[in-house]
C-alpha cells in the first residue's frame, strides 16, 4: 500500500493540476456547450427548456448556415491546395542545396509570426474590390502590368470570393508547410536515394517510389494541421471583411449569434464545427496513440 | 559521397552537411536549371514580401497622399513634411502609437506570464508522461492532446457564461487564465517529445540513488530542460500575443490586448487613414517579429514539435 502511494502519488501530483483544468475547460465545457445547444435559450430572458435536436434541425435547413458551410468548404479547399503546393515547391527547391538557404527559409516562414489581425490590415487593402480609376491594391497592380481583365471584386464575388480570402491564409501558412516538408526531405536517408539511382531509377521514378512514400506521413500531418486551422478561421475574416454575409463562415456566424444573445444557436453552430473537426482529428489521434504504443 | 543528416528538436531544422560535392554534370543544362531555380525562389521572395512593402510605404504617407493612383508608389515626400500644414507621414505612427500603447503594455503582462506558467505545467506533464509511465499513460496523453485540436468555438459559449457567473472581469487576468489552460496541451506535447530524447539512464541512475520522482524532476530533469522551455515559451508568447478570438469574446477594447486595439483602429480607418492602420499593424507585429528574428530557429522548433516527432 505504501509502495503504491510512493509509485503513483508523485506522478499524479504533478499531473493533477493540468488534468483537472483540461477536464473542466475542455471536456466539461464541451458538454456544457452541447447542453445549451439543446435548449431554447434564444435570448437573455429565455427559460432554457430542453428541445432536443430542434436547434440542429433548424440550423441544417437554414439557407444562411448552409451558405456559411459552403463558404468554409471553398475556403478550405483553396487554402489546403495553396499551402500544400507552395509549401512543397519551396521545400523541394530548397532541399537541393541552395546558397543562402537560411535567408529564403526565413522570408517564406516569417508571415507565420504575424497575427491575422495585423496582416488583415494590409490584405484588406490588397483585396480592395474597387476597379477602374478607383482601384487600389491588387486590382491597381493588375492594371499596371497590363492584366486589367484579371481585375475582380475579390471577396465580394459570390461563392468564389472565398478563394480570395484564402490568399492571405496561404501567404501566412505556406512557410509552415515548407518547414514540415523540408524536415521530411531531410529525414530521407541519402543511401535510399543513392540505392535507387544505382538501380537506374529515373528522377520521376525516384520521386514516385522513394521520396513521396517517405513524405506521406508528413503530408498527412500537414493536411490535418491545415484543415483544422481552416475550420477555425475567424480572425482573418473579421480583420479583412468584418463579419458580413458574403464571407460568412460558421465561426463568424457563431459570433453574430452569441452577440445577439442567441446562446442556443451559437452553441449549436459550435457543436457542428466540433463534430466536423472530430471527424478527422479523432482518427488522427488514435493513429498517433497506436504508433506510440508500438514504439514504447 | 557521405552526408550526415541530423534533426534535433532544439533547432527544429534539420541540417545536412555536404561532405563531398554531388557528382553533377555541369553542362549548360545544369547552369540553366540552377538559374531558373534561383529566379523562381527570388520571385517567391518578392511575392511574400509584397504586403510588407505596402505596410511600410503606406504607413509613411500623409492622408492627403493616399490615393488609388499612387497606391503602389513610394511616399511623395519625406515623412516629416506635411501637405499644406496638414498631418505628416510620421503623424500616422504617432496616432497608431497613441491608440495602441496601453494595449501593448497589457499584452506583455498577458503573454509573458501566460507563457511561463503554461511552460512550467507543460514541463511537469511532459516529464510524467514520458519518463514515469503509468497504466494508460498514452490514453491520458491523447485526451490532453485533443484539447489542442478542438475548435475553440466549442467551448466559447459556456466560457463566456462561466466568466459572467463567476463575476470575472473583462480584462487581461481572465485572458491570462484562459491562455494558460488552452496552452497546456501543446506545451505538454513539446516537453513530452523533448524528454523522450533525454537518456533513460540518467533517470535510472537517480532512482538507484534513492531519489523520488519529485527529486529527480527538480535536480536532473529541470536543469536539462532549457531548450524545451525556450521553444514552449516562444510558442506560447506568440500565440497569446496574436490571439484575437478569446480576446474578442472575453475582454473589451478598454481592457483588452493589442489585437483588439489594432482591429478597433483599423476598422475605423477609411481609405484616407490607411496609413495609421498600417503603422499600427507594424507596431503590433513588432514584438513577435523580434522574437522570430532573434530566436528564429527555436520558433521553427516550436512549430515543428507541434506536429512532427523528433
Amino acid at each position: 500500500m505504501r509502495k503504491g502511494i510512493r509509485n503513483w502519488g508523485p506522478p499524479l501530483l504533478l499531473l493533477a493540476p493540468s488534468l483537472v483544468l483540461v477536464a473542466i475547460f475542455v471536456y466539461g465545457l464541451i458538454i456544457a456547450n452541447i447542453q445549451v445547444s439543446m435548449t431554447d435559450r434564444h435570448s437573455l430572458a429565455a427559460e432554457g427548456a430542453f428541445v432536443g435536436f430542434e436547434n440542429y434541425i433548424t440550423l441544417l435547413t437554414e439557407g444562411r448556415f448552409l451558405h456559411s458551410l459552403l463558404n468554409l468548404v471553398v475556403f478550405t479547399v483553396v487554402f489546403i491546395a495553396g499551402t500544400m503546393i507552395f509549401g512543397f515547391i519551396w521545400a523541394w527547391l530548397l532541399d537541393k542545396g541552395v546558397k543562402a538557404e537560411g535567408v529564403f527559409r526565413s522570408v517564406y516562414l516569417f508571415p507565420m509570426a504575424v497575427s491575422f489581425v495585423a496582416s488583415g490590415v494590409v490584405w484588406r487593402w490588397l483585396l480592395n474590390s474597387a476597379e477602374g480609376d478607383r482601384a487600389s491594391g491588387l486590382n491597381r497592380m493588375l492594371q499596371a502590368v497590363g492584366l486589367d481583365f484579371l481585375q475582380n471584386s475579390w471577396w465580394n464575388e459570390p461563392v468564389w470570393g472565398m478563394a480570395a480570402i484564402a490568399m492571405p491564409a496561404i501567404w501566412q501558412l505556406s512557410g509552415y508547410i515548407m518547414a514540415l516538408f523540408l524536415a521530411g526531405f531531410r529525414g530521407i536517408p541519402d543511401e535510399l536515394r543513392e540505392a535507387a539511382r544505382m538501380d537506374g531509377a529515373s528522377e520521376w521514378k525516384l520521386y514516385r517510389h522513394v521520396i513521396f512514400p517517405q513524405l506521406s506521413p508528413i503530408a498527412l500531418s500537414a493536411l490535418i494541421i491545415v484543415s483544422h486551422m481552416s475550420l477555425k478561421v475567424f480572425d482573418l475574416i473579421m480583420a479583412v471583411t468584418k463579419a458580413i454575409y458574403q464571407t460568412e463562415v460558421p465561426a463568424t456566424y457563431m459570433w453574430i449569434a452569441l452577440t445577439s444573445n442567441d446562446y442556443a444557436k451559437a452553441s449549436a453552430i459550435a457543436t457542428v464545427l466540433l463534430v466536423i473537426a472530430s471527424l478527422f482529428i479523432i482518427p488522427y489521434l488514435i493513429h498517433t496513440m497506436r504508433e506510440e504504443k508500438r514504439s514504447s | 559521397m557521405s552526408q550526415a543528416t541530423q534533426t534535433d528538436l532544439s533547432s527544429g531544422v534539420s541540417t545536412r552537411k555536404m561532405a563531398g560535392g554531388a557528382p553533377q554534370q555541369k553542362g549548360p543544362r545544369f547552369v540553366l536549371g540552377r538559374t531558373a531555380k534561383y529566379v523562381i525562389l527570388i520571385a517567391f521572395v518578392i511575392v511574400v514580401l509584397m504586403p510588407v512593402y505596402v505596410l511600410l510605404v503606406t504607413s509613411f504617407k500623409p492622408p492627403a497622399d493616399v490615393n488609388p493612383e499612387s497606391s503602389w508608389g513610394l511616399p511623395l515626400r519625406w515623412p516629416w513634411e506635411s501637405v499644406n500644414g496638414g498631418p505628416t507621414g510620421f503623424d500616422n505612427w504617432v496616432t497608431a502609437w497613441d491608440a495602441l500603447a496601453p494595449a501593448l503594455g497589457r499584452t506583455f503582462l498577458l503573454a509573458i506570464p501566460a507563457a511561463l506558467i503554461a511552460a512550467m505545467l507543460g514541463s511537469m506533464n511532459g516529464f510524467v508522461l514520458s519518463r514515469w509511465r503509468f497504466p494508460h499513460a498514452s490514453l491520458v496523453f491523447t485526451l490532453i492532446l485533443f484539447g489542442m485540436f478542438i475548435p475553440y468555438q466549442a467551448v466559447l459559449t459556456p466560457l463566456v457564461e462561466m466568466k459572467t457567473t463567476l463575476g470575472m472581469p473583462s480584462n487581461i487576468l481572465t485572458l491570462l487564465i484562459v491562455h494558460v489552460i488552452y496552452g497546456l496541451p501543446i506545451c505538454t506535447l513539446i516537453f513530452r517529445n523533448y524528454y523522450e530524447g533525454v537518456p533513460i539512464e540518467l533517470m535510472e541512475a537517480s532512482r538507484m540513488d534513492g531519489a523520488g520522482m519529485l527529486r529527480s524532476y527538480a535536480s536532473i530533469i529541470l536543469p536539462l530542460s532549457l531548450p524545451g522551455f525556450v521553444v514552449t515559451i516562444i510558442w506560447q508568447f506568440t500565440s497569446a500575443w496574436n490571439d484575437y478570438l478569446f480576446a474578442l469574446f472575453l475582454t473589451d477594447v478598454q481592457g483588452g490586448p493589442v489585437s483588439l486595439a489594432l482591429n478597433n483602429l483599423a476598422q475605423g480607418a477609411q481609405l484616407a487613414n490607411y496609413g495609421a492602420a498600417m503603422a499600427g499593424a507594424l507596431i503590433a507585429s513588432f514584438p513577435t517579429l523580434v522574437v522570430y528574428i532573434i530566436l528564429g530557429k527555436y520558433f521553427i522548433g516550436g512549430l515543428m514539435s507541434g506536429s512532427v516527432k523528433s
